[in-house]
């Protein structure tokens, strides 16, 4: 899986959560530039992204994600591992 | 590639049928939201949210969350059960762990957002002291003593200044024993130290009506602390629960304030053949028909059978709805080792009808509306068919193994009390005695001659204390004889019995088979020369026998005594209440208000020229 196809599959499940049905995605796309992205918005991301991918978060992991194509890149690191 | 990411469902779908806003499906109904994976949920939440809310019918509900953890994905998923389940709630959240602060000396922020309830949503941490290893067992009474006064005074807090039920959550046992098994006998341990504050919490309970426990121990208990608790989520978040637990609670306390507000399913509806009892007894015979001792699955019948029974016990009604000859299948029950019995039954259709139909006929036998009943049946056609046809109907997934039938029903929390009643251990009595009375009728040439023979005394009087709670619970589910459909807290009822600028009345009516308890209440409000009537409702149990007679020739006689000259009442229609749009009408009212907008009238009665109307009942 490449970082761009993550991204692609990621654009459904933001959308859906943010309840922002023409959002769209790019790499360096951040909380801070997405209206609605705040910590309870991030939440229901991570539990999203979780049960999609089948992967459990570690604490820390998150905490050093700064944009979703840092995102893409620990979901493809998690999901090749497991 | 792994296993794993190959297995992954497709995306295309979701990307075409499940954007935002272009989604065409109807609103789930609560019990389909219940079924629905958890991730599907949280990640569609915004839009079914605004799908439910399209529901012009909801009621408002203010709930103040006060929490110990962080309670917003808690609250988004009570909101979604709530509104499925006909609410529109709006929440007050206390800040992260300042529930403390919040029910006591911060009340005062609470009582302008004037909360229908207030829920404690704690966990075992939030309890505040521990006891120590070396404890004895006086100080480990001591130490239960302490935290339950702590909790004791956020309760009485609340209920002094916001007037509310309380709903609490009493805790989860300690997920780390230090002492593993002796920790929950050691005077010392934290498992014997929530154990006791538990049963603390439970007595405190038991002796006051406006305090609920919600039971986080024993719901934490079935789904286990592995699929329970959630640390990462703790410490990042201070959620301490997995997205499933949340869910869980959640829909629990969904039931539980359900419940408060008169939301309980009534009636159970049951199919016979392979529900009831394993085999078709039209084809098997009575004496084939799978149940008792002698086979497992016979076994498991009798199990179902009995969990009915206990429903029925605490004041649920059974019915049977059964695609059979009338007369074979009233013969399963001879069976001698049939748990139930045909008397058991409060209504029996069996016939070769589709079964919407005989639904039918048991919602106006039991005088019930569509949405008190949940239908379990084997068959899944049935199920597909009744769910189709009777969308307020609730029927479960069972399934077709008799084994699994309890433990799916109950995971519906239809039948979720508060509290249990006199009038609930005898409700199922009491219908049971109006199928006999139905019975009685078809003898009659006469109805007058009918309600003569029914012997019928009514008692009649001002809202005495004993009753206020039968009062509340008869005014908030009563929804087809109910004039206005205010609904009343137990406080309000309180005040509205102390306050002199009312005239309250109730009703009870005995008969010839047995009491149907408190039947019917008015509340009217005196505003100078006139007694406006806020509230009449009677029990549609005593529907056709006059009942409202007597409760009106009462209702004059307390109204002239207090003054007035004549009495005004209002009839505002909601989808269940037709059967009284006329009501005023035949109680001899003249219309008032524009005669073009019967939806929404106004009556007016001359009390100079009233003469009373009751002729079958004797009034106390």
């Amino acid at each position: 899986m490449s970082r761009n196809s993550i991204i692609e599959e990621l654009v459904p499940i933001f959308r859906d959560v943010l309840d922002q049905p023409d959002l769209e995605l790019k790499g360096e796309t951040s909380a801070s530039s997405v209206d609605g992205w705040d910590s309870l918005a991030h939440v229901n991301l991570v539990v999203a992204i979780e049960k999609r991918y089948r992967v459990k978060f570690a604490l820390g992991e998150l905490q050093a994600l700064k944009n979703v194509g840092d995102m893409a890149d620990l979901i493809e690191k998690k999901v090749s591992k497991s | 590639m792994d296993e794993r990411t190959t297995s992954l469902p497709s995306l295309d779908g979701l990307n075409r049928q499940h954007r935002p806003g272009s989604d065409k499906s109807p609103a789930p109904a609560l019990w389909e939201l219940r079924s629905r994976p958890i991730d599907e949920i949280l990640q569609k939440r915004k839009g079914l949210r605004r799908k439910l809310l399209e529901n012009p019918a909801l009621r408002p509900l203010r709930v103040a969350v006060l929490g110990g953890t962080t309670t917003n994905e808690l609250a988004d998923l009570l909101e979604l059960l709530l509104l499925a389940d006909g609410f529109r709630p709006e929440f007050r959240q206390s800040d992260y762990n300042r529930f403390y602060e919040d029910a006591t000396v911060d009340v005062g922020t609470l009582v302008d957002f004037k909360p229908d309830l207030v829920y404690l949503h704690t966990h075992f941490l939030n309890v505040s002291r521990y006891p120590s290893p070396g404890f004895t067992e006086d100080d480990l009474q001591a130490r239960v003593s302490d935290e339950l006064q702590r909790f004791k005074g956020m309760w009485e807090s609340i209920q002094q200044n916001l007037h509310c039920p309380v709903i609490q959550n009493n805790f989860e046992h300690p997920p780390f024993p230090a002492m593993g098994n002796l920790d929950s006998t050691a005077s010392g341990g934290h498992t014997r130290f929530v154990q006791e504050l538990n049963l603390a919490f439970a007595k405190c309970a038991a002796a006051d009506r406006r305090l609920l426990v919600h039971d986080v121990n024993s719901l934490s208990a079935r789904m286990g602390h592995a699929r329970w608790f959630d640390w990462e989520r703790w410490y990042a978040y201070k959620i301490l629960t997995t997205p499933e637990a949340s869910f869980e609670l959640a829909s629990s306390l969904a039931s539980l304030i359900g419940a408060t507000l008169g939301r309980a399913k009534k009636c159970l509806i049951l199919d016979l053949d392979n529900t009831l009892w394993g085999g078709v007894i039209g084809d098997d015979g009575v004496g084939k028909l799978q149940i008792g001792k002698e086979t497992p699955l016979g076994e498991a019948y009798t199990a179902f059978q009995r969990y009915c029974l206990s429903l029925r016990e605490r004041g649920v009604l059974l019915a049977v709805c059964s695609k059979n000859d009338p007369e074979i299948a009233r013969s399963g029950f001879d069976h001698p080792d049939s748990i139930l019995k045909l008397s058991h039954f409060s209504s029996f259709q069996a016939s070769w009808d589709p079964k919407p139909e005989g639904i039918a006929k048991i919602a106006s036998e039991l005088n019930l509306g569509m949405d008190s009943f949940v239908f379990v049946d084997d068959n899944p056609a049935e199920r597909a068919i009744v769910r189709g046809q009777l969308p307020m109907v609730s029927v479960p997934e069972v399934g077709s193994e008799v084994a699994a039938f309890p433990g799916l029903i109950q995971a519906g929390r239809y039948f979720e009390m508060v509290a249990l009643s006199q009038e609930d251990l005898a409700r199922a009595e009491a219908y049971t005695a109006n199928s006999a009375r139905t019975a009685l009728q078809s003898k009659f040439k006469d109805y007058g001659e009918y309600l003569d023979s029914l012997q019928m005394v009514a008692e009649v009087a001002p809202f005495k204390p004993v009753y206020l709670e039968r009062i509340t619970q008869l005014i908030n589910k009563s929804n087809q004889f109910n004039l206005t459909t205010r609904r009343y807290t137990l406080a309000e009822i309180e005040e509205i019995a102390n306050d002199h600028r009312f005239v309250p009345i109730y009703g009870r009516l005995s008969d010839v088979f047995g009491d149907n308890g408190l039947v019917s209440v008015i509340i009217g409000r005196l505003e100078e020369a006139a007694l406006q009537l806020d509230l009449w409702v009677m029990s549609c149990r005593v529907l056709k026998r006059q009942m409202e007679f007597a409760m009106l020739d009462m209702l004059v006689v307390a109204a002239k005594a207090a003054g007035a000259s004549k009495i005004t009442g209002r009839y505002s229609r909601t989808p269940k209440n037709g059967m009284v749009a006329d009501h005023y009408r035949s109680m001899g009212f003249q219309l008032v208000s524009a005669p073009d907008d019967l939806d929404h009238s106004t009556w007016e009665l001359d009390l100079s020229t009233y003469s009373p109307k009751t002729a079958h009942i004797r009034i106390l």
